[in-house]
């Protein structure tokens, strides 16, 4: 309509007005596009993320000094159930689900995911599955009628999970809002994978594909096969609340054992699920800020491939203190320390493609390096953790909280920073702040770093997790406050993180088409994509198509196997 | 375990004081015997001096990782960092990769893999399947919302919160067995210096054992979380030298206390609620909800640890349980003052 621009006596205006804010917002809420919907992924990520970094921090002032009055020990437990259920299932996957929607396109050189509107549906399942959730606190009556959030553990152990012990609907949220987002979680798993078979653009065989798309790929597959028991469970669950079910009822010959089972055949791999999009970020990021390949490309994919399967197989070591026989507990001792064989080939695979690089300490690789030293305690605690006799000195214990922290902090979140760092130019085409963003990671880091090394420690000396205080004689008073003044100095460094998101938003650096010099199909269009993302279809040759372009005279194709 | 093998022990207490000086009270929880801290450092039982061992072993390995990858990050990190902008306008050479290189180190984790396994699976065996004595203790542990039962089936006794059990020597070793059971939902016995935690799992009978080699108080509590009070489900072990326990058990073994003086206190709570719960043997009070009540004041704390046992906080106790414990089953009695009074005189007299 832009050429009406002769004025026609009674004639109506079509020109579209600048659209208003009702329009922008209906833009998002119907849009099938992939980059929008990974936008609102990680927009509801990062909110959740504050919300449950609130809730961390109410924890933390609560037990910074022993028979603290801060919250009573109902809403404590609230507090760290909803703390565990929001990181986990509104933050840890949505965000990752959101880089994937976003990047695997990109990466492959396709239009969109496979299924865009099972995509926004995905979405919205997750969505309100998340608002569901937190609708509990209005909404629902939890045990002893006094608090009304889900009480009983991000792990919900049956029978305390029982209308015996659990009387009212909060636990009844819990279950429904998971199984909802879970089936959201499965039609992005089922379109990840249908993208990244079949929508690869010329040339780009599997043994070309991006690592990124590579381990989501992994990631989704083991998604189908996790999220389905923990499904199945919570079904189990609800039929035994409501319609006098005893899958886990002990007083009717129900076992409880099987919850545990069920929730860990699932919340093992789920954490596979979590750190694998991770090294997904890491094996782009590092590679780039180092100017150097990725070492070993085959044996990363079979690494990662090795771990999905080996992950599938671990599940009991959090069950070595209910009693297995001692041949059971010898099975997953062995099954567990197997997973440090992949993983040790990706450590060395990193290390080894810094090896002879040219490292360049720009905000997404110091975070990278942040992950890399983190992940290899992270990885090393897990080891002590897998040896059954210590875990059950461990198990409980402040030094597993210390352990997972490690892992889906240190290393995760610590990726998810770098991610959000490296892909922000391609997103909204202004770079973050460097100052903002180093002042970021030194913050973080050295909050992160008091408050976890720490919790180690006072794990050792017996302080077992879930507990709403703690006795003053028991000598983890002084350690205890260490943890919660690190938590405050990690809360300042997310602000400063935020700060950066909304500054840079309006007076970041314009980035250009490809800012960090990278080589993956994202870099070659402009930042922001348009919406139909390649005016050409791409055609590679390699796994770097933009190197082969910025050196012809030495492309990748000539040496790749 | 001899004193061969606890020299190596004492001098890694050593060291571990030294490298965690910022860790308070560390020199102290890495002593022997008893204390405050319920530290997994300081073992006192044959099990928990295995693992202890075993965890050191441990620690050696992942420490030596640690040093060596951590070491050759810092080494790339520093040697291979771009020098200045014109350095960084070329690019270094490209390496794809190494099957030679690669098959090296996955044989290394393969190797260390193997003798953790190795090493764990002997003292998993070592402790699950161990030969139980004859001559061993049987106590069972029933765990309650949020409170311990203890019953002694081989000696006829009842009790709560406080385990006692013998030492055990080297003249006269002595192991005791606890059968682990729920009366409701998950809970888990933890008294660190004691050995690892083992579950109490409804509807699943589980099984650990103890030999400690020093009297004294051990505390732990419970470790699997169940419910409000999860945290106040405190847990205290008195090891007790022969003479001791058996001092002991004589005392558990008599009928509740019955004195005329207090005759008013018992008439309470013979015919309200109380009965219904609790236990004071030579009484019409059989119930078995809450913790059995007959030698109420041979143990130091109530409501599971979370309280002094004075007549004050006796009184405080039945006028609102809340305050000790928000959550705490028990209700609160609604008896007026007199009420009160009589019966905690009566209570205090259950020696």
């Amino acid at each position: 309509m832009a050429d009406q621009t002769f004025p026609i006596p009674g004639a109506v205006d079509a020109t579209r007005p600048r659209a208003g804010l009702l329009e922008w917002l209906h833009s998002w809420v119907v849009t099938v596009d992939h980059k929008k919907l990974g936008i609102l992924y990680i927009v509801y990520a990062i909110f959740f993320l504050l919300v449950a970094g609130a809730e961390a921090m109410a924890i933390r002032i609560q037990l910074a000094i022993p028979h603290n009055h801060f919250v009573s020990p109902e809403v404590y437990n609230e507090l760290f159930t909803m703390h565990g259920t929001t990181m986990v299932f509104l933050v840890g996957m949505p965000i990752l689900f959101g880089f994937a929607n976003y990047l695997v396109p990109l990466m492959i050189g396709a239009r969109d995911m496979a299924f865009p509107r099972l995509n926004a549906f995905s979405f919205w399942l997750t969505a309100f599955g998340g608002l569901m959730l937190y609708f509990s606190f209005i909404g629902g009556f939890g045990s002893y009628g006094v608090g009304n959030a889900p009480d009983v553990g991000w792990f919900a152990y049956a029978p305390l999970t029982a209308r015996a012990f659990s009387p009212g609907h909060s636990t009844d949220y819990w279950a429904l809002s998971l199984i909802v987002s879970g089936f959201g979680t499965l039609g992005t798993a089922i379109n990840i994978i249908a993208t990244a078979l079949s929508m690869r653009c010329k040339g780009m065989t599997l043994m070309r594909m991006p690592l990124f798309v590579w381990l989501l790929l992994v990631v989704s597959g083991m998604t189908l096969v996790t999220i389905t028991p923990l499904t199945a469970a919570q079904v189990m669950l609800l039929i035994d609340r409501y319609l006098g079910g005893h899958f886990f009822d002990a007083q009717a010959g129900g076992s409880p054992i099987v919850w545990l089972h069920f929730f860990w055949i699932f919340g093992h791999p789920e954490v596979y699920v979590l750190v694998l999009p991770a090294f997904a970020i890491a094996n782009e990021i590092i590679p780039v800020f180092s100017r150097k390949a990725i070492f070993g490309y085959p044996a990363m994919v079979a690494a990662s491939v090795g771990i999905g399967f080996v992950s599938m197989t671990v599940w009991a070591h959090h069950m070595f203190t209910v009693g297995m026989t001692a041949v059971g507990n010898a099975f997953f001792v062995l099954s567990t320390m197997l997973v440090g064989i992949p993983t040790g080939i990706k450590i060395f695979n990193w290390l080894a493609t810094l090896w002879g690089g040219k490292i360049r300490f720009a905000t997404p690789m110091l975070f990278c390096i942040g992950f890399l030293f983190q992940f290899l305690i992270a990885g090393l605690t897990g080891i002590m953790l897998s040896v059954a006799p210590w875990n059950w000195q461990l198990h409980n214990s402040y030094f597993v909280i210390a352990h997972f922290h490690y892992v889906l902090v240190g290393a995760i979140v610590f990726c998810i920073f770098a991610a959000i760092y490296y892909w922000y130019p391609k997103a909204t085409g202004r770079m973050l702040s460097e100052t903002l963003g180093k002042w970021h990671f030194w913050v973080f880091l050295i909050g992160f770093h008091i408050t976890f090394d720490t919790m180690h420690f006072v794990g050792l000396l017996g302080m077992p997790r879930s507990i709403f205080t703690y006795e003053p004689d028991r000598g983890w008073n002084t350690l205890n406050f260490i943890i919660s003044c690190g938590g405050f100095v990690q809360a300042v460094g997310v602000l400063i993180f935020a700060w950066n998101l909304v500054y840079s938003y309006r007076r970041g650096k314009a980035a250009g088409n490809d800012p960090w010099d990278a080589w993956t199909l994202e870099w070659s269009t402009s930042s922001p994509p348009p919406d139909y993302n390649f005016a050409v279809d791409p055609v590679v040759r390699s796994r770097r198509p933009l190197w082969d372009i910025k050196h012809p005279q030495d492309p990748d194709w000539k040496y790749e196997r | 375990m001899s004193m061969q093998q606890r020299r190596p022990l004492a001098s890694i207490r050593f060291w571990l004081t030294l490298i965690f000086p910022s860790c308070p009270g560390a020199s102290s929880a890495l002593a022997q015997g008893p204390q405050s801290t319920p530290s997994t450092l300081a073992p006192v039982t044959t099990p928990a001096h295995e693992i202890f061992g075993l965890s050191l072993f441990v620690l050696l390995i992942t420490g030596t990782i640690f040093v060596v990858v951590g070491g050759l990050l810092a080494y790339a990190l520093i040697k291979f960092r771009a020098r200045n902008d014109e350095d960084a306008q070329h690019e270094p050479a490209q390496v794809y990769g190494s099957l030679q290189v690669e098959l090296a180190w996955t044989v290394i984790p393969v190797l260390i893999v193997v003798v953790l396994f190795l090493t764990t699976a002997r003292i998993i065996f070592a402790i699950q399947d161990a030969p139980r004595p004859k001559s061993a203790l049987e106590v069972t542990v029933v765990g309650h919302q949020f409170w311990w039962e203890f019953r002694y089936p081989t000696l006829g006794i009842v009790t709560a919160n406080e385990l006692h059990i013998p030492v055990s020597s080297g003249r006269q070793p002595t192991s005791t067995y606890l059968k682990l059971l729920s009366a409701d939902v998950d809970h888990s016995f933890w008294v660190p210096q004691l050995g690892g935690k083992t579950d109490l799992i409804p509807n699943h009978p589980n099984e650990m054992w103890l030999d400690p080699r020093t009297p004294g108080l051990y505390l732990g509590q419970c470790a699997q979380f169940c419910g409000v009070e999860h945290a106040k489900m405190l847990l205290r072990v008195y090891v007790d030298t022969p003479q001791q326990f058996d001092a002991w058990v004589k005392n558990q073994q008599k009928p509740g206390a019955q004195d005329a003086a207090v005759a008013a206190g018992r008439r309470i709570f013979e015919t309200e609620a109380c009965m219904n719960c609790h236990t004071v043997t030579g009484t019409a009070a059989k119930g078995t909800f809450g913790p059995d009540l007959t030698h109420l004041m041979s143990r130091a704390t109530i409501a599971s640890g979370a309280a002094d046992n004075t007549p004050a906080n006796l009184r405080a106790w039945i006028r609102d349980p809340n305050q000790f414990k928000p959550g705490a089953l028990m209700p609160a009695m609604q008896l007026s003052d007199q009420q009160i009074d009589q019966l905690v005189a009566y209570l205090t007299t259950l020696h």
